[in-house]
């Protein structure tokens, strides 16, 4: 018996027989080990290699560092007690939304909570966390009449991660709830269970790998985020921010990348595990779908206590995003609340280059995101639909991205592409360009949109581009003709999804950019570093709106041009 | 209609797969050797797993035998990918595009061979008559019923005029009543068209409905070829006979052959029986009993006891024991015979040349 044999030469053949399919392949994987798999090698290599020959003393020299080791224990920390908090807030939000009968305006209230975060930069958090309970904040100086209080640090972290990433457990446990069968938890109810007693006897333990998976996921986040830390941190480093200020403090390249080899080995194996074991396990305990729809908790002894939680925590989080926006109008942030003043704004264009920030971020953005989207589309395809050798390697590359935290990115391009390849000069020349910030914006892009994309593809029947194929077109008119009108709603989404987390991205950016270009993100991380909060919420607020209205451009364009409505009606 | 009836030859085909659980390699096809003759319309048909829509989809190219190759009307395809074969497939699901009409989709590619304009919407409107969805051009494929989807799927690999028709499967998804008209329609296609057709089923009514020729396939291997009748009336083997029809299976020994019958000794007494010459003397046989051609009488061969006794409307229905071996029995038309109650004794009968004789 020999499979491989003939059988693999002909899928061989048959493969070479379609040039177009052999190309894109070629390119895509090029583009994958040069840009996501290369600068990651690059510093395991100068980690190990710096001096000339195989030693681990750069490594000896990061771990002997106490600034270094204190990182990893409160990065380890922060993650751990995010993870946790993250992981409950956003059950609690996704079994009210899923199990209680609740009003509309609550309804609508979560559906702002679970937005927010995707429009918002990442740092907008942290602003109004300063703004409200720092020092000089409205809730704790004016309010409270609180002076010295300090949300700087640890505490200040946590605060900041949990409210910024519930909202994707919640969005994560909301699905898998949904899946549960109402009859498993009705015939709980049947044989004498309480609602507690199936909550904990039937409801959580199918949940519980979900929870884990959610658990790792804002682990994950929260070790990898580099603008949170960065301006409530303080002086409590985490390891995002220690590598970043070994750079552009120490100059210590070696160093920085034998860190960064530290974080990204924490970080893919709480991947790996993630990835392997517990989505595998979800998968398995919860597979069907729910034979009909859940009789909703009416019970008002449940639903008014867990209601009212959820609105306050939903309010609270909404007026912490509102607070940017308002803080850009005040003349002086602490000091002076009235008249309201759009100057802040003003000096946005006349005095801080704010026209070529964001013409640079946007035109950027705008240029990375159809990349993005396209590269993402063609990957799930070649994934989902196609076989042939290679296609692991692909699959495993673009999912390893998303492990990558961008701040170890942005060390490994530096480490990459400065000097060039391997230093040896070739390919320098996209460093310090816009090209090469394109790039980075991509490779940070590509996972989300690839994840997507694979997803709308299972979905569709493999024999829709099969009759196409046997019909006569080749890979390139099925993939143009078929594949892609299909997810039309995914690629869109995959389009503004990227230009979105293009436009606010800012850990491996930050390392990147050269003054040749002013990026919005850099000047907020800049000017909150300053303490100039106003001038920083009136540059977030024009991003926030940008962002907003690209998700709200697109909602516009899919309603009109959407495939999905038509598709689902025919599933049904 | 077709531009040239092809038929299809497969030379000791083999593939391979691995098993998802065990990681074991096995035969999901095992050097199957068969010809098709042109314009005629062949059948695989067997059981879940049986090999029968992989052989189809190594035929229409998307799979690729481990060993062995095919042939398209003379010429050797195995290297060719789906696109360059001149074979058209309708899909189990059916497969049709969703978000073309149903215009589009039969034209689809007739577009890709970039045909004149006149002549795509000449030929798209042809092919809708014949397959009877004239005037819903216009419509989505998601404002059909599952039978016009069917004949969608149907028209647009006719219009293509392949070499040959492959059917994966095409009425599973139907409901009974349609499932039965839709065939005939098939069947009506297939022979006005002349076109040369694979069909792949597990269905051994729509088989024997469609065919010319059936081929049986038990994992991975060819059972038995043949027309219907030959594999109804002279199944090789147990499977076969189980598999085509009812059948009812007495195991005995072969004495001897008579002018061109053979006597066999079931439970102690001799009967005659028919096909008898693959089995020499001596060697234990398999008698195998149709349950509409066994009757049951006052004397006989073997007596039986009655276990279940229904009215069917058509037939009696018995289901009698011979010993420990269960046999069962359909009595047509049984208004004016004799009717055995659950519980009482008889004794089984049939006429030698309905009685098949197995090896083994």
């Amino acid at each position: 018996m020999a499979r491989g044999g003939q059988g693999a030469e002909l899928d061989r053949k048959k493969l070479l027989a379609d040039p177009i399919m052999v190309t894109t392949i070629v390119v895509l994987i090029a583009f994958l080990t040069l840009f996501i798999l290369y600068p990651l090698a690059i510093l395991l290599v100068d980690s190990l290699y710096g001096s000339g020959s195989f030693s681990f003393n750069t490594f000896r020299r990061v771990l002997a560092m106490p600034t270094f080791t204190r990182a990893i224990t409160n990065t380890l920390k922060v993650g751990f007690v995010v993870g946790i908090l993250s992981t409950a807030v956003g059950l609690l939000f996704a079994y009210v939304e899923v199990y209680v009968r609740m009003r509309k305006f609550v309804g609508g209230l979560f559906k702002v909570v679970s937005m927010l975060p995707v429009v918002s930069p990442p740092f907008v958090l942290s602003l109004s966390m300063i703004m409200l309970f720092g020092r000089a904040g409205l809730i704790t100086r004016f309010l409270l009449k609180i002076y010295d209080n300090n949300v700087y640090g640890y505490w200040g972290i946590v605060i900041v991660q949990t409210l910024t990433f519930f909202p994707v457990c919640y969005m994560m446990l909301k699905g898998l709830l949904k899946n549960i069968d109402p009859s498993l938890e009705e015939a709980a109810r049947d044989m004498g269970a309480g609602r507690m007693k199936v909550f904990t006897s039937v409801t959580l333990p199918l949940l519980l790998p979900g929870l884990g998976n959610a658990f790792l996921v804002t682990f994950i986040e929260s070790i990898a985020d580099f603008a949170n830390p960065m301006i409530i941190g303080g002086s409590y480093d985490t390891l995002a921010t220690t590598i970043y200020l070994q750079i552009t403090g120490a100059y210590d390249k070696e160093g920085a990348a034998a860190m960064a080899v530290v974080l990204l080995c924490i970080t893919l194996a709480m991947f790996a595990v993630q990835k392997y074991w517990l989505e595998a396990k979800t998968a398995a305990t919860l597979t069907g779908k729910a034979s009909r729809g859940r009789m909703l908790i009416e019970d008002r002894s449940v639903t008014v206590p867990l209601t009212v939680l959820c609105a306050i925590a939903a309010c609270f989080v909404i007026m912490m995003y509102i607070c940017v926006p308002i803080g850009a109008l005040f003349p002086t942030w602490g000091y002076k609340f009235t008249p309201l003043t759009f100057k802040w704004f003003g000096q946005v264009f006349t005095k801080y280059h704010g026209l070529k920030a964001f013409r640079d971020s946007f035109v950027l953005s705008l240029i990375a995101s159809p990349i993005t989207a396209l590269l993402s589309m063609i990957i799930s395809y070649l994934v989902v639909k196609r076989k042939f050798k290679a296609k692991g390697f692909i699959e495993a590359v673009s999912m390893l991205a998303m492990a990558v935290p961008g701040t170890v990115l942005g060390v490994g391009f530096i480490r990459g592409y400065s000097s060039g390849l391997f230093h040896t000069g070739i390919l320098s020349g996209i460093y310090g360009t816009g090209l090469i910030l394109i790039i980075v914006f991509v490779v940070r892009s590509l996972p989300t949109g690839t994840r997507s994309g694979i997803s709308a593809l299972r979905q569709i029947d493999k024999s829709i581009e099969e009759s196409a194929y046997d019909m006569g077109a080749d890979s390139f008119k099925v993939f143009m003709t078929v594949t892609l009108p299909l997810i039309k709603d995914s690629f869109l989404s995959g389009l503004v999804t990227a230009f979105v987390r293009s436009i606010t991205a800012i850990s491996a950016i930050i390392l990147l950019v050269t003054p040749s270009y002013l990026l919005i993100t850099v000047q907020i991380n800049e000017f909150a570093e300053k303490g100039a909060y106003s001038i920083a919420c009136a540059f977030a607020t024009i991003l926030i709106i940008i962002t907003y209205g690209a998700v709200l451009l697109m909602n516009l364009i899919m309603k009109f041009f959407g495939t999905s409505r038509k598709l689902k009606e025919e599933v049904d | 209609m077709a531009k040239e009836k092809k038929g299809v030859r497969l030379e000791h085909i083999s593939k391979i797969y691995q098993d998802p659980k065990t990681h074991k390699d096995f035969y999901a096809v095992k050097d199957t050797s068969l010809e098709i003759e042109p314009g005629s319309f062949v059948t695989l048909l067997g059981p879940s797993g049986c090999g029968k829509t992989t052989t189809l989809r190594m035929i229409a190219g998307f799979e690729s035998p481990d060993e062995g190759e095919i042939y398209l009307g003379g010429e050797a395809i195995n290297a060719l990918t789906p696109n360059k074969r001149d074979t058209a497939m309708v899909f189990q699901s059916y497969a049709l595009l969703p978000h073309y009409n149903i215009f589009d989709n039969v034209a689809y590619g007739l577009k890709i061979r970039k045909l004149p304009k006149e002549e795509i919407q000449r030929k798209v409107i042809d092919i809708l008559k014949l397959v009877g969805l004239e005037g819903m051009e216009g419509r989505m494929t998601n404002q059909l019923s599952g039978g016009q989807q069917q004949r969608v799927a149907l028209a647009r690999a006719l219009v293509l005029e392949p070499g040959v028709l492959l059917f994966d499967e095409p009425l599973s998804n139907l409901d009974a009543k349609l499932r039965v008209t839709m065939r005939t329609e098939i069947r009506r296609i297939q022979q006005e068209s002349g076109i040369t057709a694979v069909y792949v089923t597990h269905d051994q009514s729509e088989a024997m409905a469609l065919s010319d020729r059936i081929i049986i396939m038990e994992k991975g291997v060819v059972s038995q070829m043949g027309t219907p009748q030959e594999i109804y009336y002279h199944p090789n083997n147990e499977f076969v006979a189980d598999f085509i029809g009812d059948a009812n299976f007495l195991k005995g020994k072969m004495l001897r052959h008579e002018q061109g019958t053979g006597v066999v000794e079931i439970s102690g007494t001799q009967v005659r029986v028919a096909g008898a010459e693959n089995v020499p003397d001596g060697a234990e046989a398999t008698v195998v009993l149709r349950p509409e051609s066994t009757v049951l009488g006052d004397s006989g061969y073997f007596p039986v006891k009655v276990i279940v006794s229904s009215f069917m409307g058509a037939y009696q229905l018995y289901h009698v024991m011979l010993g420990s071996t269960k046999l069962i029995i359909h009595e047509y038309n049984p208004k004016d015979k004799k009717i055995y109650p659950m519980g009482s004794s008889a004794f089984v009968n049939f006429a030698p040349g309905d009685a098949h004789c197995m090896k083994g």
